[in-house]
């Protein structure tokens, strides 16, 4: 018998390593691959085409059993499999979460070996590389170009006109560097594409070098995906003569979201502090060691050997408006179906939250849903008909960033959440501009000022509020303020909140027009649309 | 435990651009953190200034000056952890570390479904409650 269990960080976390061994030490073949993306069942087992997920060790000789004799699942199996949200015996590419998907960029997830070149060959792997290098440079950009792909780490530029822009650089020196410091909360497609299909992303760099002249690419990745830097390391090794004389060095960063933008990231490949650089120059004309350099995230290069293989036109073909294609969507946080969904640009928020997500894990009404990381708009269900669509979340004064979703509940405190963006951005501002360090740790303390105000008022009982449990007003460290004698000096008049939420919208404004880069300027997006949507959670 | 020393670290590096953020990593590892005469030693490789390796030293947060021979979970505390219910976690995890372990915050493992999530080493931890995350913790 040979069963398929993921070697996916999420399954690793979940217990498959254990389940593995369960299935290996009862006679088992067992072949790790890739996961489905399918997180809720982690860790999911296949065996000859039929899956059950969640599955512990003392499992197996039971799914051994069913699948020798079929039937319904047994009676002795663990009742929790049994649930409603369980998979136990069926064939998972029948599974509602997967047939909704119209899967791309993971076509192979969930089915192939991430570091076997047979695998990776046999499922059309190096097919777009191939035509590539038959089209030449210009043509293979024109594919690009066709494709309609914008830049999936967030800013949503336009690949073909970076690429297009660096290509025209004269320069005998041209770098290809791939923004793998996927640091925002609610997003693990970039985690899954170099731990479950490594050699989609060299062959998407491979192709980048050679529509634009560069010979030599890097893959920042953060130090917070241990697994996904073993993968790309062995992936790049093993496939080496491949891409050659194109070479690509993995680079891991130091624990600095920050670095995820791309001039940051740049510095820090350089061996500097990871601040940000002033544009102009842009990257693409004055990049890595000042060379011309295409900067893309992980999934934008993902995307180029299927548009090569397939051509740009029918990658055009999904989407909407001027988002083409289609996003590797994630469902995270209080969610019961999270996991990794990639469908065409289009399809609304309630969908993806509701029916596909299935609501909150909880099985509490959804409150919120942030959109895009830490710096993305907190999104109330009033706003649910919103459309996946670049123009249409700018619009809502939203953005969908890297395209993860948090689904927070009803017992979450909003406005401990918009404390939280302010000190995350203290946490890791790169503290080159002054409206996003010294904005972000005033924006604390006045957050901090709101929070004791209510927390204090008689109508919430003169105290800390109490329950709940999802939101960082809660912990001790917000709800005691004796480090703050501005705000609530002790015995003395109560805090001036009226004056406290025009400070907030003030420091808000400044942040969003004065700060260098996304960090200090979008983090007024979360702040603000929670202030907007959740005013009763301020007072 | 025998380390390279300083010198083969650095010189593991040399052809490489841009080589100090991987010097720095290899030096963390290996000395479990990044001492004065370290930094000194790396500028005069590299030919920079020492206040240009302190620099880059103190700007991550994986790198650290001193020694700690704490065993170390680094919790993830960003919002879909949040949603989650990492904050509930928290007196049951400080508590059974003491001062015995180092519970260090960070943000996000890419494990946003099946938080609270926490990393030990190379080694992830998911789905986590209150005992089980003390378990962990008195494991270390």
């Amino acid at each position: 018998m040979k069963v398929r269990i993921s070697d996916d960080a999420v399954a690793l976390a979940c217990g498959a390593d254990a389940v593995a061994a369960a299935f290996f030490a009862a006679g088992c073949e067992v072949e790790r691959v890739s996961s489905w993306g399918m997180h809720w069942l982690e860790p999911l087992v296949e065996l000859d085409g039929v899956s059950y997920g969640p599955v512990t060790p003392e499992d197996a000789a039971i799914i051994m059993r069913h699948s020798r004799e079929g039937g319904n699942p047994p009676p002795d199996a663990d009742p929790r499999l049994r649930g409603g949200d369980a998979l136990w015996g069926k064939p998972i590419a029948n599974h509602p979460f997967l047939a909704r998907q119209q899967r791309l960029t993971f076509a192979r997830a969930g089915q192939t070996r991430p570091l076997s070149l047979d695998d990776y060959a046999a499922t059309g792997g190096w097919a777009g590389l191939a035509k590539a290098r038959a089209l030449g440079s210009d043509e293979t950009m024109a594919e690009v170009l066709a494709s309609g792909l914008r830049g999936r780490g967030g800013a949503g530029f336009p690949a073909a006109i970076k690429w297009k822009t660096v290509a025209d650089a004269i320069s005998d020196r041209k770098y290809i560097v791939c923004n793998a410091d996927e640091g925002d909360s609610a997003t693990f497609a970039d985690r899954m594409v170099m731990e479950g299909d490594p050699f989609m992303l060299i062959e998407g760099m491979a192709i980048a070098g050679l529509a634009v002249g560069a010979t030599k690419a890097f893959v920042y990745i953060r130090s917070e995906y241990p697994h996904a830097i073993a993968k790309m390391q062995a992936a790049v090794q093993a496939s080496a003569h491949l891409v050659a004389p194109f070479a690509i060095e993995v680079r891991v960063g130091a624990g600095a979201y920050v670095c995820g933008e791309e001039t940051s990231l740049l510095n820090s490949l350089e061996g500097k502090r990871g601040e940000v650089r002033a544009k102009p120059p842009l990257p693409a004309l004055k990049g890595l060691f000042g060379q011309p350099t295409v900067v893309n995230n992980v999934l934008t290069l993902a995307a180029v050997p299927w548009i090569l293989a397939n051509g740009g036109a029918a990658y055009a073909a999904y989407g909407m408006g001027r988002s083409k294609g289609t996003m590797p969507v994630q469902l995270a946080g209080n969610v019961k179906h999270g996991g990794l969904f990639e469908v065409a640009f289009g399809i609304t928020l309630g969908e993806l939250v509701n029916e596909i997500g299935g609501g909150t894990a909880s099985g509490r009404p959804v409150k919120a849903v942030q959109v895009g990381g830490p710096l993305g708009a907190y999104i109330h269900p009033d706003q649910f008909d919103l459309p996946f669509d670049y123009e249409a979340f700018t619009a809502a004064d939203a953005l969908i960033g890297h395209a993860g979703i948090t689904v927070f509940d009803d017992t979450a405190d909003m406005a401990a959440m918009a404390r939280f963006a302010f000190e995350f951005c203290a946490a890791e501002s790169c503290g080159k501009c002054t409206p996003c360090r010294i904005g972000s740790t005033r924006g604390v303390e006045v957050m901090d000022g709101i929070l004791a105000a209510r927390n204090s008022s008689p109508e919430r009982g003169g105290g800390p509020r109490s329950g709940g449990g999802a939101g960082a007003g809660d912990t001790p460290n917000v709800s005691t303020v004796p480090n703050r004698p501005l705000h609530q000096p002790s015995g003395g008049p109560p805090p001036r909140s009226g004056e406290d939420f025009a400070l907030i919208t003030d420091l808000a404004e400044t942040m969003k027009y004065g700060s260098l880069c996304a960090l200090g300027g979008f983090t007024p997006y979360p702040v603000l649309s929670a202030l907007k949507h959740w005013p009763e959670d301020f007072a | 435990m025998a380390h390279a020393s300083l010198q083969e670290l650095i010189a593991a590096h040399a052809d490489r651009e841009g080589p100090l953020l991987p010097i720095l990593h290899d030096v963390q590892a290996a000395f479990g953190h990044i001492s004065e005469d370290a930094m000194r030693t790396i500028a005069h490789a590299l030919n920079l200034s020492r206040a240009e390796v302190h620099g880059v030293v103190s700007f991550y947060h994986d790198f650290k000056t001193a020694p700690d021979a704490r065993p170390v979970l680094k919790l993830c505390r960003a919002e879909a952890c949040k949603a989650r219910g990492v904050e509930a976690l928290l007196p049951a995890i400080e508590n059974t570390a003491g001062s015995r372990v180092k519970v260090e915050t960070i943000y996000c493992l890419g494990l946003c479904a099946v938080g609270p999530a926490a990393l030990v080493g190379n080694t992830v931890h998911a789905r986590l409650t209150a005992e089980r995350a003390s378990a962990l913790v008195a494991s270390l």
